[in-house]
């Protein structure tokens, strides 16, 4: 294998959610986390969900990653059931998780250095191409802590792609950066996702986050976590966050999220 | 000023009290020798080898046991904080085991062992190993469970996430684990030296006993020094670098 064909791109795959059904235990209580939850995604198709805290989104990108299981229904990644953890579905979670011990190279080197068939200058190459590619090209030898919050979510992304899944699952990886890092990464994120077809599925808090980023937006509702709507954000890319069409997406989803549960606050808008 | 001489110019001003307090003649110099004095001893037991033949024989006693006890500390750290039974088993044992100041030791190992390096070697180990199993183990809890789900989603599993996640991110507490275990050991096994005899080497320990054996200050302090700079250079030589390297990555400095 070359590093020509490795960051070719892999063709994104179909994700289908069918009847999944997930309770925890937690101090004699069960939380009803998800209620025959069903969705299917399209291949390269970027999917937002959206909902209030609580509702189980965290716990249904958990389930496609395979970190969890589910209690009932399965989740099918162009055609095969999921059971474990892979590298075609590769995960970005809202606080950073990269690794303190080691410098942002080798953070973005750790899932390649696992894939058969590179050797280590090539693997270099290729995480070089990703780190250039969320352009942090600058700061390979860098340590973690020396990273703002924005570039840290940067390097993560770096880390996710590197793999070159087939799917992107994203746990809002935004969530703690300030309104202008977030809006350059929503510009940055949809730029690589044109380029680099993935599915991905986009967690967030934020209605308006979630219209300027997805094509297709998933409400869920909690008590038990469950989909109630969907709403197709038909709008040209790469989208600007302030624009009117935009907005108007934004309250449309709102409207109906506030119908169905919870105090307005806790959207922002 | 830079902080080296500072430092120098501290020791110089305290050894000038010490001589002038010895001047004055309040104590006895049976008590209280002059520094002089001492640097004689030092000088003396440099140039006809006793100072470093015991240096070396203590030594040798201590880094033996001491990397015996982390070699065996650290997989038994992982193995309590991965298997429940272990925790509840030999977690416990070593909870229970670490409160126990080291020095009680001496007394089992010289009857279990008699007079023998056996019995120091048991003594520095048992100083080293249940602070290691412990700091080895609460590092390994306390991992922050989303770095293993990354690697999970990475393909790493088993022995791999052990070796690349679970240690590199315990090291912060492995490392203090480490150096509690150092200060166990080396107190332990000075007591050791200083309460037996072992005829296969004599070891600072035993210079000290001598030393008041044979009411001579001058070669007591002066042992007492030795210790003392040894202390320092094991804590500058071999933690200064970990602790460094800990400081770069995690972003801890002070
Ligand atoms: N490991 C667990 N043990 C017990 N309960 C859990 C566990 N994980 C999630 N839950 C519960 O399941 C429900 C759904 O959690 P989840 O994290 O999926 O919500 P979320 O939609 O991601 O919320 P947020 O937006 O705050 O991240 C919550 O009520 C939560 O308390
Ligand atoms: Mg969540």
């Amino acid at each position: 294998m070359t590093v020509q064909t490795e960051i070719q791109n892999e063709t994104p795959s179909k994700l289908s959610v069918q009847h999944v059904s997930k309770r925890f235990r937690s101090g004699g209580r069960v939380v009803h986390a998800l209620a025959d939850v069903s969705l299917e995604v399209g291949e390269g198709e970027f999917i937002c969900l959206v909902g209030p805290s609580g509702c189980g989104k965290s716990t249904l990108l958990n389930i496609i990653a395979g970190l969890e299981t589910a209690d009932e229904g399965r989740v099918f990644t162009g055609g095969a059931p999921i059971t474990h953890p892979g590298r075609d579905r590769m995960v970005m979670f809202q606080e950073s998780a990269l690794f303190p011990w080691l410098d942002v190279l080798d953070n973005v080197l750790f899932g390649l250095a696992l894939k058969p068939g590179l050797s280590k200058a090539e693997r270099v190459e290729v995480a070089q191409f990703y780190l250039k590619l969320v352009g942090l090209e600058k700061f390979a030898r860098s340590y973690i802590h020396e990273l703002s919050g924005g570039m840290k979510q940067r390097v993560a992304l770096a880390r996710a792609l590197a793999p070159n899944p087939r799917v992107l699952l994203m746990d809002e990886p935004f969530a703690a950066l300030d309104a202008l890092t977030r809006e350059q990464l929503y510009g940055d994120l949809q730029r690589i996702w044109q380029e680099h077809r993935k599915t991905i599925v986009f967690v967030t808090h934020n209605v308006r986050e979630a219209a300027c980023l997805g094509d297709r937006v998933a409400l869920f509702s909690p008590h038990p976590g469950r989909i109630t709507a969907q709403f197709r954000v038909g709008l040209p890319r790469p989208r600007d966050l302030n624009s009117v069409e935009l907005a108007r997406h934004a309250t449309e989803i709102t409207a109906a999220l506030k119908g169905t549960t919870v105090p307005a606050e806790e959207f922002a808008i | 000023m830079n902080r080296t001489l500072r430092a120098a110019l501290f020791f110089v001003v305290a050894i000038a009290a010490w001589e002038l307090l010895f001047r004055a003649g309040i104590w006895s110099p049976v008590l209280v020798p002059s520094p002089l004095t001492v640097g004689r001893y030092l000088g003396e037991a440099l140039i006809d080898g006793t100072l470093w033949d015991a240096t070396l024989v203590t030594m040798r006693r201590l880094l033996l046991g001491y990397l015996f006890g982390i070699a065996l500390g650290l997989p038994l750290g992982l193995f309590t904080a991965r298997y429940r039974l272990l925790g509840d088993t030999l977690g416990l044992v070593a909870l229970g085991l670490q409160t126990l100041p080291s020095v009680c030791w001496v007394p089992l190992a010289l009857l279990w062992f008699g007079q023998t390096e056996s019995a120091m070697f048991f003594v520095v180990v048992m100083g080293t190993l249940w602070s290691m199993i412990i700091a080895t183990d609460n590092g390994v809890r306390n991992v922050p469970p989303i770095y293993a789900r990354a690697a999970r989603t990475m393909g790493s599993s088993g022995v791999h996430i052990w070796v690349k996640v679970m240690l590199p991110a315990s090291l912060p507490f492995i490392v203090s684990g480490m150096k509690q275990g150092w200060a166990f050991a080396w107190r332990s096994l000075m007591a050791a030296e200083i309460y037996v005899t072992i005829l296969s080497g004599f070891g600072l320990g035993n210079l000290l006993h001598y030393g008041r054996e044979l009411n001579a200050m001058e070669q007591v302090i002066g042992i007492m020094l030795v210790i003392i700079v040894i202390g320092l250079l094991a804590d500058k030589i071999l933690f200064s670098p970990w602790e460094r390297f800990l400081h770069r990555r995690w972003g801890t400095a002070r």
